[in-house]
């Protein structure tokens, strides 16, 4: 079956977009032949900074011819029906249609055949819907044609498309369209500056081999692989290490086509800033890997530049230049270090008293008293001296306002580490300046030391309440303030650090240092709790846990110790693992069901305790014993935070509500037995409250 | 390059030789070449030549040296490479031609720069101008790592939609000229491309100015008389434009220039008000804003003018 070959050159398309829109025009052309009834065996795209390019192999070459049949009038029904159906279906008359009979009546079938049509015209024709309303993030008119009303618009200008289809064994033929006066062909262009001549293609598999021979390298992979491998290899002999950076390897495969890979080096007097800061400045300005000495694990004077061209010269220029871009530039950054390290971290407070953190929730000096004020609350909690918190809380924001962190945000934080050991702080002190972003997203490590812990607890509950208190709550995907982040954060560090605190005390005293209504101020801990609870189950479910059975925790109310919750969820999951616990659950649901049948019927609850004296069968006094039994030793075992022990308690339960279900009819002709048996289906319940609330769980 | 050039006026041993060679590179390609707009302004492309003649259908290809003044830029000279007065030279063309790029390219390798032994780059850049309320689509073009270029196709100048769009090119001189004369500091550079006695380097045109105007800018300037001056630029801005209406009905504007100049004028002068510091960060805003809305009505009035394709 033919190959289709689709190639949009145009100039250079923005590295950050390239992946995505080959995926976008990968699916989109498939998606539409599979649409169009043409379905194919595979489907490959690339990109480089010049190119979009699609290969699709296995398309039939024909669309299958479509039989439809179309239901008419009745038999001698109106005349104007009958003009309408023969002209919405084509026939001539009603001699072509066939009557179908069915217990209405008689009707009129048309029979409808449409040819498929060949697969090139297809093409042809949806190619250039998908070129017009292609998704690119951001896109622009340009040249003559922009001055009339529904010019193209694309990310950049675009200058040839190719689009081939046909068999491998024959000359393809050329999907013929133009969009905005381009025409379709068989010609593209090699690499810029290297091989800049016209090329003419026929399928996929010649065009990527005559790309390479013009100093083209199609697949972002593969440009990706040579840069990784050369970079690699360039700093291994020399006896250095590349430091590896995903994000930049993407970004530079994507701002060439043939990349070479070279290495420049800097005066070592530079190795004085921190490693941190030399990889930002390098990284971010001049898009170069820096390089590390596996002797001592620190950066060396090196950095590994990507450029897109075999120099004339082997590149000596290139890496001179370079050399000359990122001198000044380390220079600065010097600088600001130096300079930066003449401030006391103290002494930049007072400015923080212009810098407005948020139009309703004061300057950025208030939230820091109020983190001060938290941390200093939260540090009995989770161990961690009192004094050492408060520090680290007045301390941590400061770099703030340093130059490099100006300069570079990535490195806020780090900074302030560095700073503050500097002038000679408590080591604790210092890593909390660091360590209370953290965790900053899932993956994220989770601060140990109980200093950074309290700062970073502080730090994300007021801003949790601040936001809460002025009901800038997070919507649907709208979440500005990165909220769920912070309050996931607020869940890792207590769980992970198996941390003892009640969420919706130190909510409320969050509160007190905001200015929030007293009404409000009552109901926000709980609403906040109920985030907490909402992030949980996301949590959770993100592990692979279920998240019933955090509602069936919460449902017991009064919960707002997460490691708790967290702990009774996981004795929960495991318990349902069992037999004993899944036939439980039944067990309970089945009571459940017959007590809200029941109670709805008679319009009461059957609480209060059954009267021993109206059972009459051994089952019934079998399952009362347990329950009491059950109850005591589920609340023993509660009230020593060892979930796994009531889960074991609660197994106890089942062979007794088995047997009761198998041998007792409830709803007994006796009212008062009748009762007294829904009274005891309720202690079921009651007792299993002792855990969750088992009617949340999900089957 | 032009090997015919005698060594003084080569483009990779004097700066006057640098921009006359690119003069004469765009001029080839059929570039009105202008010069500098008498106005003191932030960038280039506040001149008229681009801002407002980018607006309309007309065809329109300029190329001009534009002073740039960012008070807040100045080092009192002891940066190597900020200034608060430097040179832009711009390239307008309007259609963009299709071998834009290309003739970029060639007009580097008449400055000296040889794409063979150079490694040149076209890296993302989204051009955008607050003040200008104008944004465009482009990269920053590096050569060896470094930028030395803008690269824009304006899709909208002061809030009018570019129909066609014009492609704006401008070339950091200074920056550029250093890296090909290889100095490491802009007041190095060999200004005259003689040598010894003769030799006249760009310190010694604008070293004092730098001090001078660091002064002036930072610590001296008029604060009172730059906020009259703003609200005076700013109301005469007002007053040309609605003056001037043809017979009050606006469909035809005969002052779009001189209106367009005042606005000019208020956005210096917000500039130096900046640099003194004497203007809040909310306040910032709303000085913008209220520039914008002047570059804004100029070019309402200009697309009604006749260079701007009203007739």
């Amino acid at each position: 079956m033919p190959d289709l070959l689709l190639e949009l050159f145009s100039e250079e398309i923005p590295a950050r977009m390239q992946a995505k829109a080959a995926d976008d025009l990968r699916r989109l052309v498939t998606d539409k032949l599979v649409a169009e009834g043409l379905v194919y065996e595979g489907a490959k795209a690339f990109a480089t900074p010049r190119r979009l390019a699609l290969t699709v192999h296995g398309i039939p070459a024909r669309q299958p011819d479509l039989k439809t049949e179309r239901r008419g009038p009745k038999v001698g029904g109106p005349d104007a029906a009958v003009q309408g159906f023969l002209k919405a279906t084509g026939l001539k008359s009603l001699d072509e249609a066939k009557i179908q009979r069915d217990p209405k009546g008689d009707f009129y079938i048309a029979l409808i055949e449409k040819a498929g049509r060949d697969a090139i015209d297809v093409l042809a024709e949806i190619l250039p819907v998908i070129i017009r309303t292609f998704p690119w993030p951001k896109s622009m008119r340009w040249g003559a044609r922009s001055g009339k009303p529904g010019s193209l618009s694309w990310v950049r200008p675009l200058h040839a498309i190719t689009a081939t289809f046909g068999l491998e064994t024959e000359e393809p033929d050329v999907v013929k369209f133009s969009v905005d006066g381009i025409e379709t062909g068989q010609t593209t262009y090699g690499h810029r500056f290297i091989a800049p001549a016209a090329i003419s293609v026929r399928r996929f598999e010649d065009y990527e081999a005559k790309l390479k021979a013009a100093k083209v390298i199609l697949d972002p992979q593969a440009r990706k692989d040579i840069i990784f491998a050369d970079a690699k290899e360039l700093t291994f002999a020399q006896g250095f290490e590349l430091v590896e950076d995903q994000a930049l390897l993407d970004e530079v495969s994507g701002l060439v086509e043939w990349p070479v890979v070279m290495m420049g080096s800097f005066e070592p007097e530079y190795l004085a800033i921190p490693d941190e800061v030399i990889r930002a400045t390098i990284r971010n300005n001049q898009k170069c890997f820096v390089v590390r000495d596996p002797k001592t694990g620190k950066l060396t004077n090196k950095f590994v530049l990507t450029a897109n061209i075999e120099a004339a010269d082997g590149g000596k220029v290139i890496v001179a230049g370079n050399e000359r871009v990122i001198r000044p530039r380390l220079s600065d950054a010097k600088f600001f270090y130096e300079t930066d390290l003449k401030t006391k971290l103290e002494d930049r407070l007072p400015k923080f008293e212009q810098i407005v953190f948020h139009e309703k929730l004061g300057t950025q000096a208030a939230r820091i008293k109020r983190i001060e004020r938290l941390a200093a609350e939260i540090a009995p909690l989770v161990g961690a001296d009192v004094a050492k918190a408060t520090r680290a809380a007045h301390l941590a924001k400061a770099d703030l306002l340093t130059e490099v962190v100006g300069e570079f945000p990535e490195v806020q934080g780090l900074m302030g580490k560095y700073y503050a050991l500097a002038q000679g702080e408590d080591a604790s002190v210092a890593a909390a300046c660091e360590e209370h972003y953290k965790p900053q997203g899932p993956a994220d490590r989770v601060p140990t030391d109980p200093v950074s812990v309290a700062v970073a607890l502080a730090d994300k509950i007021d801003t949790l309440a601040g936001f809460w208190a002025i009901d800038e709550k997070p919507t649907g995907s709208k979440d500005p303030y990165a909220l769920r982040r912070a309050a996931l954060g607020v869940i890792r560090l207590i769980a992970e650090n198996a941390l003892r605190l009640s969420l919706t005390k130190v909510a409320a005293s969050a509160l007190v240092g905001l200015s929030v209504r007293a009404a409000e101020a009552q109901k926000l801990p709980s609403d906040l709790l109920a985030f907490f609870a909402d992030r949980l189950k996301v949590q959770l479910r993100e592990q692979g846990a279920r998240h019933d059975l955090v509602d069936a925790v919460f449902a017991l109310g009064g919960q707002d110790d997460l490691l708790m919750i967290v702990r009774r969820v996981e004795a929960l999951g495991k318990f349902l693992e069992s037999d004993d616990g899944k036939n439980l659950l039944a067990g309970i649901k089945r009571a459940s069901n017959i007590l809200g049948i029941e109670e709805k019927k008679d319009k009461r609850s059957f609480d209060g305790a059954p009267d021993a004296a109206l059972y009459s069968l051994d089952e019934e006094k079998a399952l009362a014993k347990a329950i009491g039994e059950v109850k005591a030793e589920a609340s023993a075992a509660v009230a020593r935070e060892d979930f796994a022990a009531a889960m074991s308690a609660m197994a106890k339960l089942r062979p007794p509500v088995d047997a009761f279900f198998e041998k007792v009819r409830v709803n007994d002709d006796d009212a008062k037995v009748r009762e007294n048996r829904l009274k005891l289906l309720n202690e079921i319940r009651s007792a299993t409250r002792a855990v969750a609330d088992f009617s949340k769980i999900q089957d | 390059m032009d090997a015919s050039l005698p060594a003084h006026m080569r483009p990779e041993r004097s700066f006057q030789g640098f921009i006359l060679a690119l003069q004469r590179f765009w001029a080839e390609q059929g570039c009105v070449i202008l010069q500098p707009y008498d106005m003191e302004m932030g960038a280039g492309t506040f001149h008229p030549a681009t801002t407002l003649r980018a607006l309309g259908p007309k065809p329109w290809n300029a190329a001009y040296v534009q002073p740039s003044r960012r008070p807040k830029d100045g080092r009192y000279g002891e940066n190597p490479n900020r200034m608060q007065h430097y040179y832009q030279f711009q390239v307008i063309m309007k259609p963009s031609p299709p071998n834009l790029q290309e003739l970029y390219l060639r007009s580097l390798a008449a400055i000296g720069i040889d794409s063979a032994v150079h490694d040149i780059r076209f890296v993302e850049d989204d051009w955008e101008s607050p003040t200008l309320g104008a944004w465009g689509l482009g990269w920053e073009c590096w050569c060896d790592g470094m930028e030395v270029s803008q690269f824009t196709y304006f899709q909208q100048v002061a809030g009018v939609e570019c129909a066609p769009v014009a492609g704006e090119l401008t070339y950091g001189l200074e920056r550029l000229a250093m890296y090909v004369q290889g100095v490491d500091r802009v007041y190095d550079l060999n200004f005259n491309g003689r040598e010894g006695d003769a030799k006249v380097t760009y310190g010694d045109v604008f070293l004092q100015a730098e001090r001078e105007y660091s002064k002036h800018n930072f610590e001296v300037a008029d604060t009172a008389m730059l906020f009259e001056q703003f609200k005076m630029a700013e109301a005469a801005c007002r007053k040309y434009l609605d003056a001037g209406w043809r017979e009050g009905n606006r469909k035809e504007h005969l002052m779009a220039l001189p209106a367009y100049d005042q606005c000019i004028k208020a956005s210096h002068v917000f500039n130096l008000l900046d640099a003194r510091g004497v203007i809040s960060v909310t306040e910032r805003q709303s000085y913008i804003f209220r520039v914008r809305e002047l570059a804004k009505a100029c070019g309402e009035a200009w697309i009604h003018t006749e260079a701007g394709g009203a007739a």
